[in-house]
């Protein structure tokens, strides 16, 4: 077995390729080591790469810890970086670990979806800078290729002034969500809506957006026409943690109460 | 030598006292052997070959690629088996590792042996098992239907034609529950280098270990000695065989110490589970509440093998109706074979799942007649002096029914009016939940149990005390799971001995005779019965032999005088052996009646919880309790019986189970067979009630699985009461209130 | 290959020849058995170990990218005749039973207060979410805690 530890980028970067396995936090990696699935033969350990971990204004380097987001970041991003496992795998992981494994119910998502953030994806010879929507290619499923490294996220300059987060699972700490869901709104209206666990990978509720954003000042009705839109779009499954039905009822009623706290 | 320099203030941490453990040190320091951190120079690492299939006719098994791999020792399967076949707590009915046909998913069919853990992971997986899958039978009813059961019990008391004017009738079901110890499955096995062997395994009861390792090796009772060892929990994950008799085998076999060590996803196939249970259940009362009678159906699914699927039937049996009293009673169950996951004992024992049951139909009753339910549970209350409504058993030892239920309705609610913190709420963390989406419910339930075995079993266990140079050493081979049994033996020790300085030394199976199973509550009881005789005894035996009034940690006195000092009596190496027996039961007759039970205890629960009913979202606030314990010999580990209990009581009632598709468990990880966390813990406050006359030492009752039973219908009657939901299956999913 | 650490203050060194967890390597290999595997997943926290300073589950750090760590365990904390005041504090409450999840619960406490000395009720709870005990119901745990917190000591 083969480990390196580089401490810049370009070094990484000389080290990548076909099989060989990106470590951040290892919050993930080492659950598939550990349960057999995954015996790798080279590794790329990115903790000791300084610059993964800059967090300059719009631009999150991919090592920053959701325990720093939880403190420091954006108010959606930080309440779903508090959720996001339990402490020790908040120390460990990154966000850029979260994108690499592209569960679809990776609780930092939600946020990057409703903000429209791209992910800066780089290689030796070229920096891609990625929309979310053309980086989640399906369930544990990415643009990455085996030659690139996610090297941040970056936000847009200006956020929505009101956001908020939630998630439903049916522990209260240290769960998988059923639902997680962002919903943001600009004081002239603009809403936006996103989702995860109940689709292949996050996804926006789009007709839901169109249809709350020409509302300035949502009525009961307007409100449960927006949790029947949501709840109409969202693409779950049934499967041990939860039920189809159950999932698009959840998806509808908490992106509902997050707009009401953007209302709020 | 004499003194007059004597002591005279009273013998501290004795019983009713609640002194720190013994154990508690090396625990929090990490120091603490464990079964997991065993070591012996030369040791091979174990690890099992398990079924991918719920049901397989087994084509070919072989181990050549195994065998290949550099650093592996021994791969074997069923043809390896010298002696009897198969093992089984009650029946010996399931294949050490499987031969023809595989029952369940995660069956053993071979077991391997290497230098490392991770060579024989590596090589166990590259054993080709050639099977032919056959459907599996995962439907409890329709095993029911086919016959397919280990036992069925037919219950019929009173007048069968008996009718009341006010009828409830209902269905429930449980999920399967798991007891998931922290601990895994672990255990090194020593060969004696004579072709005996020494096994350090993870067990609840080390005797029974030991016959099952002796009738499969084909070995001499003296050639196999099992040895209690650090346990990371139990629960009842532990009372049957899984890796001891592989352990032994394939230490024999390469003559090297060989251990193994269940990860977690192993761990929940490696162990019975909590029978899942289908209840059909008919209430009739008069016009004021009064049982006439109780119909109930009971299918519990034990599985592929037998386990102690027996007596956990017999248990929801007898107790179908509670703590209530009722003339007219007909119960008919059927505990049954399937292809599902073998399921067994886990705390509370059959007394559980018809506790859910007969809570929600007590109730529907009580809603019915627009009765109070506290009170009309208060108006059927079973008392000392009462007969159990099932078997008919005259209960003579102290049952304080009324006391548990009149405590609970006096203990003070919380305001409803303190706002919690948002983590508090429903939802927790995921911040779902506003204080406005929430409604509080509040819900009772009371829960009866026997304590200790039941239907004639020979239920004894065996201590000794010994004098030695330290002070008075308790000798037992009942295993400490965490319960505290090493601290309440020492203070029942020191009560009855007049000795400060006990300790308590778990010796393996060759020293000492059994001191049956630490399960069905009965460890303090029959454990600490047979210490505080032997202590009793022994001090007797020391006052009269050296003609004394009194005996201390200095010696045996007459007045103020040193008669002998302690060295003089360690030298004549004193000791005392006493094997103690609770009240003789029977087993029931063709009724289903008779003097099945050797005690029993109650135990109520109030639960507060908080529900977001749009979302299903609950949390639980608080948990009150009234328990009935006889004597509190340790009122601290009592409250930690209680409030881990109740813990476990709660995950059944809202989040635990293990999702099974045809035969497969779809969930066996912590991330998806959730556990509460310190977030989703109750306040607790226990009241116990405390009353003289049952036979445990010092009148005193066990109290591991009381609080168990009826947590978690109070759990769910609060959340119906919040949500205005029927909810008549736990674990109760947010699609249950939800949608 | 090789690899250099600090664990508990000593210097060590171990040869390391896969991808396994520190975990593993502190149990099987340093002689550390104190940290415990309960999940192998990072859902328990029974594994707690501090890394460079931050709390973690050491099942879920690869052993080989602990090079030049410094790695505290709960073999580095008290002493029989010194506890932590957190392991006096858990001691007296009575919050072990089997004490497998204890270890795990003892790190992640210590770490709790070397940031914040008088943790609330809510603060030690949210901290200590990632370490399931299964036989005390937390009661006794968070009873400790808040009284060490509160200073009221033995």
């Amino acid at each position: 077995m083969q480990v390196y530890h580089p401490t810049s980028v370009d070094e990484a970067l000389a080290r990548l390729g076909e099989g060989v396995v990106p470590l951040s936090g290892g919050t993930d990696v080492m659950v598939e080591v550990n349960s057999g699935h995954l015996d790798p033969d080279r590794v790329v350990g990115l903790r000791r790469v300084g610059e993964l971990k800059e967090w300059d204004g719009m631009r999150i380097g991919a090592g920053v810890t959701w325990r720093r987001i939880e403190r420091e970041g954006p108010k959606a991003l930080a309440e779903a970086a508090r959720t996001v496992g339990s402490p020790q795998i908040r120390n460990a992981g990154t966000i850029g670990g979260n994108l690499g494994t592209a569960s679809p119910a990776g609780d930092g998502h939600p946020f990057l979806a409703a903000v429209d953030a791209t992910i800066e994806l780089v290689s030796s010879d070229a920096v891609r800078t990625l929309p979310w929507k053309d980086f989640f290619l399906g369930v544990k499923k990415t643009a990455r290729r085996d030659d690139e490294l996610i090297a941040a996220v970056r936000l847009p300059e200006t956020l929505p002034s009101r956001q908020a987060f939630g998630k439903i699972g049916v522990r209260n700490a240290m769960v998988i969500a059923m639902v997680n869901c962002v919903v943001t709104r600009e004081d002239d209206g603009v809403t936006t809506v996103a989702l995860g666990s109940v689709a292949p990978t996050p996804m926006r509720a789009t007709r839901a957006e169109t249809m709350i954003s020409s509302v300035r000042a949502p009525s009961e009705t307007d409100l449960a026409e927006f949790q029947r839109l949501v709840a109409e779009e969202v693409r779950p499954i049934t499967d041990h943690r939860s039920t189809e039905d159950y999932r698009r009822h959840g998806a509808g009623v908490l992106a509902r109460r997050l707009l009401e706290r953007c209302l709020g | 030598m004499t003194t007059t320099a004597r002591r005279t203030s009273a013998l501290a941490e004795g019983i009713g006292e609640s002194p720190l453990r013994p154990d508690g040190i090396p625990k929090l320091l990490g120091d603490f052997e464990y079964a997991q951190d065993l070591r012996a120079d030369g040791m091979l690492w174990a690890a099992t070959v398990r079924s991918p299939y719920a049901r397989a006719r087994i084509l070919s098994i072989d181990l050549a690629p195994a065998l290949g791999v550099g650093g592996v020792h021994a791969a074997l399967t069923s043809d390896d088996v010298p002696g009897r076949a198969t093992f089984g707590l009650e029946h010996p009915d399931q294949p050490v590792l499987a031969g023809e046909e595989v029952r369940y998913w995660g069956e053993p069919v071979a077991v391997v042996a290497a230098e490392d853990a991770r060579t024989a992971i590596r090589a166990a997986g590259l054993v080709e098992v050639g099977y032919e899958p056959l459907p599996p039978l995962a439907d409890p009813e329709e095993a029911d239907a086919s016959d397919s059961v280990f036992r069925r019990l037919r219950i019929r008391r009173g007048d069968q034609a008996a009718k009341g004017p006010v009828v409830v009738e209902g269905y429930y079901e449980v999920g399967m529950q798991d007891q998931a110890p922290l601990g895994t499955e672990a255990g090194l096995a020593v060969p004696d280098g004579q072709g005996g062997v020494d096994l350090y395994a993870t067990s609840q009861f080390v005797h029974v270990d030991q016959e099952q390792v002796v009738a499969s090796l084909g070995l001499r009772p003296d050639q196999v000695r099992s040895h209690p060892t650090g346990i990371g929990g139990a629960f009842g994950a532990r009372e049957d065989v899984n890796l001891h008799i592989h352990l032994c085998l394939l230490a024999l076999h390469t003559g090297r110490p060989v251990k193994m060590v269940y990860r977690r996803g192993e761990s929940f196939t490696g162990h019975v589970h909590r029978h899942p249970a289908r209840l059909w259940y008919r209430h009739e009362a008069d016009h004021d509440g009064r049982l006439v009678r109780v119909a109930a159906r009971v299918v519990i699914d034990g599985g592929a093998y037998a386990s102690t699927t027996a007596a956990v039937l017999a248990n929801a049996c007898y107790f179908a109706v509670g703590p209530y009293r009722c003339d007219s009673v007909a119960v008919d169950g059927a505990g049954t074979r399937t292809n599902n996951p073998p399921c067994g004992a886990m705390r509370g024992f059959g007394a559980v799942q018809v506790c859910f049951a007969y809570e929600a139909q007590m109730d529907r009753l009580a809603a019915e007649l627009g009765i109070d339910p506290l009170e009309l549970r208060r108006r059927n209350a079973l008392e000392t002096g009462d007969r159990l409504a099932t078997t008919g058993q005259l209960i003579e030892t102290p049952l304080p029914t009324r006391e548990v239920i009149d405590s609970l309705s006096a203990m003070p609610l919380p305001d409803i009016g303190e706002e919690p913190d948002d983590f508090a709420l429903p939802g927790g963390s995921g911040l779902t939940t506003e204080p406005r989406h929430v409604r509080r419910g509040v819900g009772y339930a009371i829960g009866i149990k026997n304590l200790a075995f039941s239907e004639g079993f020979d239920d004894f266990a065996q201590a000794r005390v010994r004098i030695t140079a330290d002070g008075a050493v308790v000798e037992t081979a009942a295993v400490e799971v965490g319960q505290g049994l090493v601290t309440v033996l020492a203070q029942i020790t020191r009560s009855a001995l007049g000795v400060a300085s006990v300790e308590v030394t778990h010796v393996d199976t060759s020293r000492i005779d059994s001191a049956g199973s630490t399960s069905a509550s009965r460890q303090t009881q029959v454990s600490g019965g047979a210490t505080l005789e032997a202590a009793s005894r022994l001090r007797t035996r020391l006052l009269e032999h050296y003609r004394g009034d009194d005996l201390d940690d200095d010696g045996v006195w007459m007045g103020d005088v040193l008669v002998v000092p302690w060295s003089e009596m360690v030298e004549e190496g004193w000791e005392e052996t006493v094997t103690f027996r609770h009240p003789p039961t029977t087993g029931p007759d063709e009724n289903g009646q008779g003097v099945v039970h050797a005690d029993f205890a109650v135990a109520g629960h109030r639960a507060v919880v908080d529900v977001d009913a749009e979302l299903g979202l609950v949390k639980v606030v608080r948990v009150d309790t009234a328990q009935d314990v006889g004597l509190a010999l340790n009122p601290a580990s009592v409250r930690g019986q209680i409030e881990g209990g109740i813990m476990q009581g709660v995950g059944l009632a809202i989040m635990e189970e293990l999702v099974i598709a045809d035969g497969v468990i779809r969930n066996p990880t912590f991330t998806d067979y959730l556990l509460p966390t310190i977030l989703d813990a109750p306040e607790v406050e226990a009241l116990l009630i405390e009353r003289e006359g049952s036979w445990g030492p010092f009148g005193a009752k066990g109290v591991g699985e009381p609080p168990t039973i009826s947590s978690t219908p109070a759990v769910v009657a609060a959340i119906r009461a919040a949500s205005g939901k029927d909810l008549a299956r736990v674990p109760v999913r947010p699609q249950d209130i939800a949608l | 290959m090789i690899i250099g650490l600090i664990v508990n203050g000593e210097r060590v060194t171990a040869n390391v020849s896969h991808a396994g967890s520190l975990l593993d390597l502190l149990r099987d290999d340093l002689g550390l058995p104190g940290s415990k595997n309960a999940c192998e997943q990072g859902e328990c926290g029974s594994c707690s170990v501090i890394l460079d300073g931050d709390l973690v589950c050491s099942c879920l750090v690869m052993a080989v990218d602990a090079e030049g760590s410094t790695v505290v365990t709960v073999e580095g904390i008290g002493e029989a005749d010194s506890l932590h005041p957190v392991q006096e504090a858990m001691h007296r409450a009575g919050a072990v039973q089997c004490g497998f999840c204890t270890p795990g619960f003892v790190v992640a406490a210590v770490d709790l207060f070397a940031g914040n000395p008088a943790p609330s009720a809510n603060e030690i709870k949210e901290a200590l979410a990632g370490n399931i005990c299964r036989c005390t119901g937390y009661g006794a745990i968070v009873r400790a805690l808040e009284n060490l917190s509160h200073g009221v000591g033995p």
